[in-house]
């Protein structure tokens, strides 16, 4: 019997020879990171050990959430972050300025390779599977054993296949794909399990919409989402500060063991959009005959923040005006993809067509600040959840979509493909 | 590590409110949580149960919020273990970092009636029926995550691995 490629990290990591699915193990980690929000609890667990961290370069500290600092109580959360970073010396920090969200930075610097076991105190740490890692997200405590010890026990996950194949339709990209299979499965489709994305169109896809896919196995309930490193991920790895040869590239086997297997002909996908409030709720811009108007449209978040995100958006808005009354928030998710898109001129086709433009941060993904919605309000995102409050008033809805479709919305004032638009 | 203990059933989804409603999350006392384990399906369970005894449940155990307080509140009311069809990925990590041993088995769980007396044998993952000498299979608990359980939870392994 064969291993996945989630077996055959952990099974690497924890030195067996095999580990079976169910099987609990202890293993090395290779980087451990945490927020604004999860690193404190974290922090106090090493602090009340009296000890020092594992191994300082395997650990990242990283203010995202509520940075710059939305309020006393989240100042204070990233005052004890960084007076533990100033007391330990760590390197791995990134101040105001030069911050990015966790899982668009991470992978953008170098930090994660194929092969790697990754744990964050953050739920959407899966993002990093697209290079080819096992990267899981779990609570603070654990992040503080593994802060302290460099290791982290693991159920083994069962794996589910999924291979997609055939060419993707215009303004389908890896935001459709996962939203699709979310509709297909459910939120509670993967729980407890690996998602494995495997196929033609996958071997086509670029890393940024393979970071959008493995990014919102969580919203299936994955425990992880993974992709075997390709030529298309050793390009993006050289282009990102990590050395040529510098990664471990582990496939599954031809008789690896799944769970269940699901094939998806991508060609029949449109692009999608999850109304409220599950991402599960997904529907093709086809299906959608109703006019749902909109109040606000954000562009930004781990999930669709990247460069690709933004030059798509710019496709979309260039030349054209957000429909009146209508707020179009538009946040580059690290400072590196800021200032891309800056030289790009991006920027001035956003603040022509109206957009307000923010520094890196979580900010309105979470509800946390920078666009919170009011009552009754309704939403187009591009971020990964439309839960019940999720941006705001516990009576407002969110439609998440991709950053093309979220582009036309704000031009059509109303929940709109870019063809619609961009006649 | 053996567990020796009397069944109590419980169905399934049994959630984090159920096992501690939030109305007693203003403590971390591990003592007053116990007091009020279960309550709200069967608010006679602390004092009905004996130091040891087994609680047997259906599918999805523990779903819910991810307060710690919920397994914390099991294990300090006696439980010594939780067998269910399946558990929350929240609580199935958030009981071995408290230190409560869980076994997911559908058979046993078919298998089980309240008031049976069954042993759980962690090494080798087998359950066995006392009352009716049926044998069921679990995942065992490897070395380290016993010595984890013994250690009272995560912090205190954390301690005990950084001295060794
Ligand atoms: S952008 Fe949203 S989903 Fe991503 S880490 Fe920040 S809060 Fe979480």
């Amino acid at each position: 019997m064969g291993m996945t490629i989630s077996q055959k990290i952990l099974a690497k990591k924890s030195g067996k020879e095999f580990v079976t699915p169910g099987e609990i193990i202890l293993a090395d980690v290779d980087l451990a990171f945490a927020n604004d929000v999860t690193a404190p609890i974290a922090i106090k667990f090493i602090e009340e050990l009296g000890v020092d961290l594992f191994n300082e370069d395997k650990v990242a500290l990283i203010p995202d959430h509520f940075t710059p600092n939305k309020d006393i109580k989240s100042a204070n959360q990233c005052k004890i972050m960084r007076d533990f970073v100033k007391k330990v010396n760590l390197d791995n920090y990134w101040e105001t300025g030069e911050v990015g969200i966790e899982h668009a930075l991470l992978p953008e610097q170098g930090y994660i390779k194929p092969g790697m076991l990754i744990v964050g105190a953050d739920s959407h740490t899966c993002t990093h599977g697209a290079l080819g890692a096992f990267a899981c997200g779990m609570g603070s405590t654990d992040l503080g054993f593994a802060f302290a010890t460099g290791k982290s026990w693991f159920r083994v996950p069962e794996s589910i296949k999924f291979i997609y194949s055939g060419k993707r339709n215009r303004w389908v990209g890896g935001k459709d794909l996962i939203l699709y299979t979310i509709g297909k499965i459910g939120v509670a489709g993967a729980l407890y399990k690996s998602m494995e994305f495997t196929g033609d169109t996958i071997s086509l896809l670029p890393v940024e919409d393979r970071l959008t896919m493995c990014n919102m196995a969580i919203e299936a309930g994955g425990k992880n989402g993974i992709i075997a490193a390709d030529d298309i991920a050793f390009e993006y790895l050289r282009n990102h500060n990590v050395k040529d040869g510098d990664w471990d590239v582990l496939l599954s086997d031809e008789d690896a063991e799944y769970s269940d297997i699901i094939e998806i002909d991508t060609s029949n996908i449109e692009p999608q959009v999850a109304f409220p409030h599950l991402p599960e709720n997904s529907k093709g811009l086809s299906e959608i005959k109703e006019d749902i108007k909109i109040d606000q449209a954000f562009i930004g978040s781990c999930t669709n923040g990247r460069i690709s995100d933004l030059r798509v958006a710019a496709e979309v808005l260039k030349g054209k005006k957000v429909a009146k009354y209508v707020r179009l928030i538009i946040i580059p998710a690290t400072v590196d993809i800021y200032k891309q898109a800056l030289s790009e001129g991006l920027f001035d086709i956003f603040l022509s067509a109206g957009a307000a433009i923010s520094t890196p941060t979580c900010g309105p993904c979470l509800g946390g600040y920078m666009g919170v919605l009011a009552d009754n309000e309704v939403a187009i995102s591009s971020s990964n959840r439309n839960f019940v409050g999720r941006m705001g008033s516990p009576k407002s809805f969110v439609y998440l979509a991709n950053p093309a479709v979220v582009a036309a919305s704000a031009i059509a004032g109303k929940i709109a493909g870019p063809d619609e638009v961009m006649l | 590590m053996k567990l020796r203990g009397k069944v109590w059933i419980f169905g399934d989804n049994i959630d984090t409110d159920v096992i501690i409603p939030a109305r007693y999350l203003n403590t971390s006392d591990e003592s007053e949580l116990a007091k009020h384990c279960m309550e709200d399906v069967d608010p006679e369970f602390t004092h009905k149960i004996t130091k040891g005894d087994i609680i047997v449940a259906g599918y999805n155990f523990g779903s819910g919020s991810s307060r710690e307080h919920a397994p914390i509140a099991i294990k300090a009311s006696g439980i010594s273990c939780v067998i269910a069809k399946s558990f929350a990925r929240i609580f199935y990590r958030s009981s071995f970092n408290m230190g409560l041993p869980i076994f997911e088995s559908e058979d046993a769980v078919n298998g089980i009636k309240e008031g049976d007396e069954i042993e759980v044998d962690a090494d080798t993952g087998t359950i066995k029926n006392i009352i009716s000498g049926a044998i069921y299979h679990s995942n065992p608990i490897p070395e380290f995550m016993q010595e984890l359980i013994a250690a009272g939870g995560l912090f205190n392994y954390a301690k005990k691995i950084i001295k060794s």
